[in-house]
C-alpha cells in the first residue's frame, strides 16, 4: 500500500472513531445477552426495544453504514474494503452492536447486487440498506430439504403475471416477515435444477399464509408458509427464468460462510468452566472435565487460525479454495460440542428450563445448536462436498 | 505477521521435498531396518543435508550459521515427515543446537554452533527418566567428590542417543535442575541401544561417576523447558508431514481399490471419514505455522501453543494413520505395504516430548485451570 493510501485510512480512522464516540448510545455499546433478538431487525412495522437503538439504527442508516461496502447509490456506504474493515475494527474497539441484522443484508443484498436489474437494486437494495422491509428465505420444502433441487412449489407463467402454488417449511422468522424470497418451479419437464426460479414475494398478498413452528428450543421462529394461487408480478423475478439454481448455489456459500464465522470466535471456556465448577490447587475442581475443556478450546484455536489463514491467503493474493470448505462443517460441530461441556459443566442449574427463555437460557441455547449442523448445509451435506469437490473421490451409486 | 510461507520458505519447502522423496524415501527407512544398520541412519545423507545448509539453519550468523529461523526447518521436518526420512535433525538441530542455542554462553556457543552447522558435531539431549515423558523429574545428580564434580543416573529414550558425539544431560545441580554437556566417549558413560517400532533410533544411558566440570553447564530448568516447546512444535512439524502423506496415499489407494464393481472411494461411509479427516489436517497445517512463526517471534505465547499443536496433531495422525490401515483392507496390514510404516512412526512421535494426554493437562496449567 502506498503513502497516500495509508494517510488516508489513518484519517478515516481517526475521523471513524470520533464519529461513533459522538454518536453511538452507550446501551448500545454493552454486549448483547439474547443474540440476534437485542438486534434491531426492521420491516414495514419494525419495533424498536429502546430509543437508544432506534437514534444508533438511524444514526447508522443515514451514513450507509447498515451496508458500509454496498455502493451510496442505493443507499450503502460506498466503503472501500479496507475502509469497512477499520469501521469493524473502531466499532469492535467500542463495543458497538450491529445496527440492524437481516436476511436482507445477509443474503438477498448480495445476491441482488450481483444478479438484479437497475430497477431491482434500486428499490430493494435502497430498502434492505434502511431496514425498511423484512425478508424471509423460502427454500426448503417438506420434500425438498438437502434435495433441495427436488422443490415443488410452483410459479405458472400468466403473462404479466405468475401464479404460485405449493409449501414452503422451516422459513425462519416468516411470521414477522414482510416478503419472502423463494425458490420456485418454472419448468417441471427439464432436470430438476434447470427448472428454477428466483421469486420475490410479498407476504401480504392474497393466497399468502403462515403457520408458526415451535422448536426443541421453545421458541417458534420458524414457520411453515402456504401458497394458494397467489399471483406474483413478472417483474418480482431476479435473475433469468429457470436460472434461479445459479443464485441459490451463490447464496449458499454465503450463508454457509456466514453461520461458518459466526461461531468460530474463541469464548474463554476455562473462565466459564472456573465460574462453573472452581478450582483446586489451582486445577478446575472437576478433573474428568478439565482436559474436555482444554480439547474443545485447542479446537477452537485450531479454527480461529485456519479461518485467519484463509484471510491471509486471500490478501496475499492466493485462492483458499479448499481451505474454507469445511468451515461450516467444523464450526457448527464445535459449536454443539461446546455447549454440551457447558451443560455439563453447569450441572443441575444448567438444566432448568424455566418459563422464558431467559430462565432457561442455556439449556435452550444447548437444544437451539442442534439445528446448527441441519441449517444452510447439513453435516452429510458438507462431508459429500468436501468428499467430492476437494478430494475428488467418485460419485457414490 | 501473515499466516503464509514467504517466498524463501516456500522455495527450501520445494527444495527439500525434491531431494527428500529422491534420496530418503521410505524404502530407505526399510533398508536401514532390513540390514539392522548400526548407525539407525545413512551418514552420507547427513552430509548432503549439512552440504545444502540444513544444519545451519536455525543457527545465528555470527555463530557459522544461516539464522533462517525455525519456520524454515519446519518446512524441512514436514517434508521429512512425509518421507519417513532416518536423519539427526530433531536429535542433533531441534534439541542439541536449540539448547546451545538458548543455554550456552558465549564461549559455549562459540565453541559448538559452527561445528554443528558444519556438521562436525552431533549432540543430543538426555532428559527423560521415567516410562513416560516427566522432564522435571529428575532424580540423576551432579555432586562434588574428591574435589571434582560427578555425574550419576541413568536416562531413557534418548533420541539417537547410541551415535550423537555430545550428550547434553539433565541432573540435579546444588538443588536444582541443570543441564550437563558429556562426551559420549567418556569414562562411565554407558551406551545401551534399544530397537523401537520406528526403525528409529533411541537408548537407554547411564551415567556412573562421570566427571563434568562447572564450565561444562548448559543452562537449566528454563532452558529445558524453552529447548522441550521448540522441540515439541519442531516435530508436530514432522507429523504434520506423515499425516497428510499416510491421507494422500490412502485418498489414492480409495480411487484406485475396486470393489462390488466400484472404487471403493465412493462408498459414503469411507467418503465422510475421509472428508473429516481432511478438515482436521487442515487445521492442523495452521497451528503448526502459527507456532513455528511464534518461536521465531520469541513470543510468549510459544508454551501454550507448544501444548496445543502437540495435542491436537497427536490427536490427529492418531485417527489419520489408524484409518489409512483400515481403509487399506488386509493389505494394509502387511509389511511389503508402507502404510504401516506411518502408523509406527506416529506411535513413537506421539510419545515423544509429551502425548495428547500431557500436553492437554499441560495446556490446562498453562492458562490457569
Ligand atoms: C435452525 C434452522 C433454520 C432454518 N432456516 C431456514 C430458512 O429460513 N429457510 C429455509 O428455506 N430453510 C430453512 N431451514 C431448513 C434447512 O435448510 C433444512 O432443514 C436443511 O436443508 C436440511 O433439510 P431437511 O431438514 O429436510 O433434512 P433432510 O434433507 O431430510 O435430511 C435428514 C438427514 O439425512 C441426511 N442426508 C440427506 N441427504 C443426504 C445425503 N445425500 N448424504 C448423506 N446424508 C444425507 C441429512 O444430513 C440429515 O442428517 C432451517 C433449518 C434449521 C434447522
Ligand atoms: C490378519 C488377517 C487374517 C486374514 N485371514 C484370512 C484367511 O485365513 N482366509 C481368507 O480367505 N482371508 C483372510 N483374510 C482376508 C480378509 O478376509 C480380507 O482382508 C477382508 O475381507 C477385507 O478385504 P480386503 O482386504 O480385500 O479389503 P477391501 O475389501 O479392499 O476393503 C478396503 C477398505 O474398503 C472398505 N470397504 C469395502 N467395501 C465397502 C463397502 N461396500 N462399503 C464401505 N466400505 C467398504 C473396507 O471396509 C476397507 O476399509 C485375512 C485378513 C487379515 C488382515
Amino acid at each position: 500500500m502506498n503513502d497516500t493510501l495509508t494517510d488516508k485510512l489513518t484519517a478515516f480512522r481517526q475521523e471513524t472513531a470520533n464519529w461513533l464516540e459522538a454518536n453511538c448510545p452507550a446501551s448500545m455499546r454493552e454486549p448483547v445477552k439474547n443474540g440476534f433478538d437485542d438486534l434491531y431487525g426492521g420491516g414495514r412495522n419494525g419495533v424498536f426495544k429502546s430509543e437508544d437503538q432506534r437514534i444508533w439504527f438511524e444514526r447508522m442508516r443515514d451514513r450507509g453504514w447498515t451496508a458500509p461496502t454496498w455502493p451510496k447509490a442505493y443507499g450503502g456506504g460506498g466503503l472501500s474494503n479496507a475502509e469497512a474493515k477499520v469501521l469493524k475494527e473502531e466499532m469492535a474497539k467500542l463495543g458497538c452492536r450491529a445496527p440492524l441484522w437481516s436476511f436482507g443484508l445477509m443474503m438477498l443484498g448480495p445476491a441482488i447486487l450481483h444478479f438484479g436489474t437497475e430497477e431491482q437494486k434500486q428499490k430493494y437494495i435502497r430498502e434492505i440498506c434502511r431496514g425498511e422491509i423484512w425478508w424471509c428465505q423460502g427454500y426448503s420444502e417438506p420434500g425438498a430439504g438437502s434435495d433441495l433441487a427436488g422443490l415443488q412449489t410452483s410459479a405458472v407463467d400468466q403473462g404479466d403475471h405468475f401464479v404460485v402454488n405449493g409449501q414452503k417449511v422451516w422459513t425462519s422468522y416468516a411470521d414477522k416477515a414482510d416478503m419472502i424470497f423463494c425458490l420456485v418451479r418454472t419448468n417441471p419437464d427439464v432436470p430438476k435444477q434447470r427448472g428454477i426460479s428466483f421469486l420475490l414475494i410479498d407476504m401480504k398478498t392474497e393466497g399468502v399464509s403462515v403457520r408458526p413452528i415451535k422448536l426443541i428450543s421453545g421458541k417458534s421462529p420458524f414457520c411453515e408458509t402456504f401458497f394458494d394461487n397467489v399471483k406474483v408480478p413478472k417483474e418480482n423475478i431476479v435473475g433469468q427464468i429457470n436460472d434461479g439454481w445459479t443464485i441459490a448455489k451463490n447464496l449458499l456459500t454465503h450463508e454457509r460462510s456466514t453461520v461458518g464465522n459466526l461461531f468460530g470466535s474463541i469464548m474463554p471456556l476455562h473462565e466459564y468452566a472456573v465460574d462453573a465448577v472452581g478450582l483446586e490447587n489451582g486445577k478446575l475442581a472437576d478433573p474428568t472435565l478439565r482436559p474436555e475443556v482444554a480439547r474443545v478450546m485447542i479446537n477452537s484455536y485450531a479454527l480461529k487460525f485456519a479461518i485467519e489463514q484463509t484471510i491471509d491467503m486471500t490478501k496475499a493474493g492466493h485462492q483458499p479454495g479448499a481451505k474454507s470448505s469445511f468451515f461450516k462443517y467444523y464450526g457448527t460441530e464445535l459449536n454443539k460440542d461446546r455447549h454440551e461441556l457447558m451443560l455439563s459443566l453447569k450441572g443441575y442449574e444448567g438444566l432448568e428450563w424455566g418459563e422464558s427463555y431467559n430462565e432457561g437460557k442455556l439449556a435452550r441455547d444447548m437444544c437451539r445448536t442442534k439445528g446448527n449442523s441441519i441449517e444452510g448445509g447439513t453435516t452429510e451435506v458438507q462431508l459429500n462436498i468436501i468428499a467430492k469437490h476437494v478430494l475428488g473421490l467418485p460419485k457414490s451409486k | 505477521m501473515a499466516l503464509i510461507l514467504n517466498e524463501e520458505q516456500q522455495m527450501l519447502k520445494t527444495s527439500a521435498k525434491e531431494f527428500l522423496t529422491q534420496k530418503a524415501p521410505v524404502s530407505a527407512l526399510r533398508f536401514l531396518r532390513d540390514t539392522k544398520d548400526s548407525v539407525g541412519y545413512d551418514p552420507s545423507l547427513w552430509s548432503e543435508m549439512v552440504e545444502m545448509g540444513w544444519a545451519a539453519l536455525t543457527i545465528p550468523e555470527e555463530f557459522g550459521g544461516m539464522g533462517f529461523g525455525y519456520v524454515g526447518l519446519g518446512q524441512i521436518l514436514e517434508e521429512s515427515g512425509r518421507t519417513l526420512t532416518a536423519s539427526p535433525l530433531v536429535s542433533n538441530l531441534l534439541l542439541g543446537a536449540s539448547t546451545i542455542q538458548m543455554g550456552g554462553s558465549a564461549a559455549q556457543k562459540q565453541a559448538l554452533l559452527p561445528a554443528i552447522a558444519e556438521g562436525q558435531l552431533t549432540l543430543t539431549l538426555a532428559f527423560e527418566e521415567h516410562s513416560a515423558h516427566r522432564p522435571f523429574a529428575v532424580s540423576s545428580t551432579v555432586e562434588e567428590k574428591d574435589g571434582q564434580l560427578m555425574l550419576n543416573g541413568s536416562k531413557r529414550f534418548v533420541l539417537d542417543g547410541h551415535v550423537a558425539q555430545k550428550l547434553v544431560v539433565s541432573a540435579m545441580y546444588q538443588g536444582e535442575i541443570a543441564l550437563f554437556l558429556v562426551d559420549a566417549e567418556a569414562d562411565g558413560v554407558k551406551i545401551d541401544r534399544r530397537l523401537m517400532m520406528d526403525s528409529r533410533n533411541a537408548a537407554n544411558i547411564q551415567f556412573h561417576g562421570v566427571v563434568v566440570k562447572a564450565a561444562d553447564q548448559v543452562g537449566n530448568r528454563s532452558t529445558l523447558e524453552q529447548v522441550l516447546d521448540v522441540a515439541r512444535i519442531g516435530l508436530a512439524a514432522e507429523m504434520l508431514g506423515s499425516m497428510q502423506e499416510a491421507f494422500e496415499r490412502t485418498i489414492a489407494y480409495l480411487k484406485e481399490r475396486v470393489q462390488f464393481k466400484v472404487p471403493i472411494g465412493s462408498f459414503q461411509a469411507l467418503q465422510h471419514r475421509a472428508a473429516m479427516m481432511f478438515s482436521e489436517i487442515e487445521v492442523c497445517k495452521s497451528m503448526v505455522l502459527k507456532a513455528l512463526q511464534a518461536v521465531d517471534a520469541q513470543d510468549t505465547k510459544v508454551p501454550v501453543l507448544a501444548s496445543m499443536v502437540k495435542a491436537k496433531v497427536g490427536e490427529v495422525i492418531q485417527v489419520v494413520t489408524n484409518e489409512s490401515i483400515q481403509m487399506f483392507g488386509g493389505i494394509g496390514m502387511t509389511d511389503d505395504e508402507e502404510i504401516g510404516f506411518f502408523m509406527k512412526r506416529a506411535r513413537v512421535a506421539q510419545q515423544t516430548f509429551g502425548d495428547y494426554n500431557y500436553h492437554l493437562d499441560r495446556f490446562a496449567s498453562l492458562n490457569g485451570f
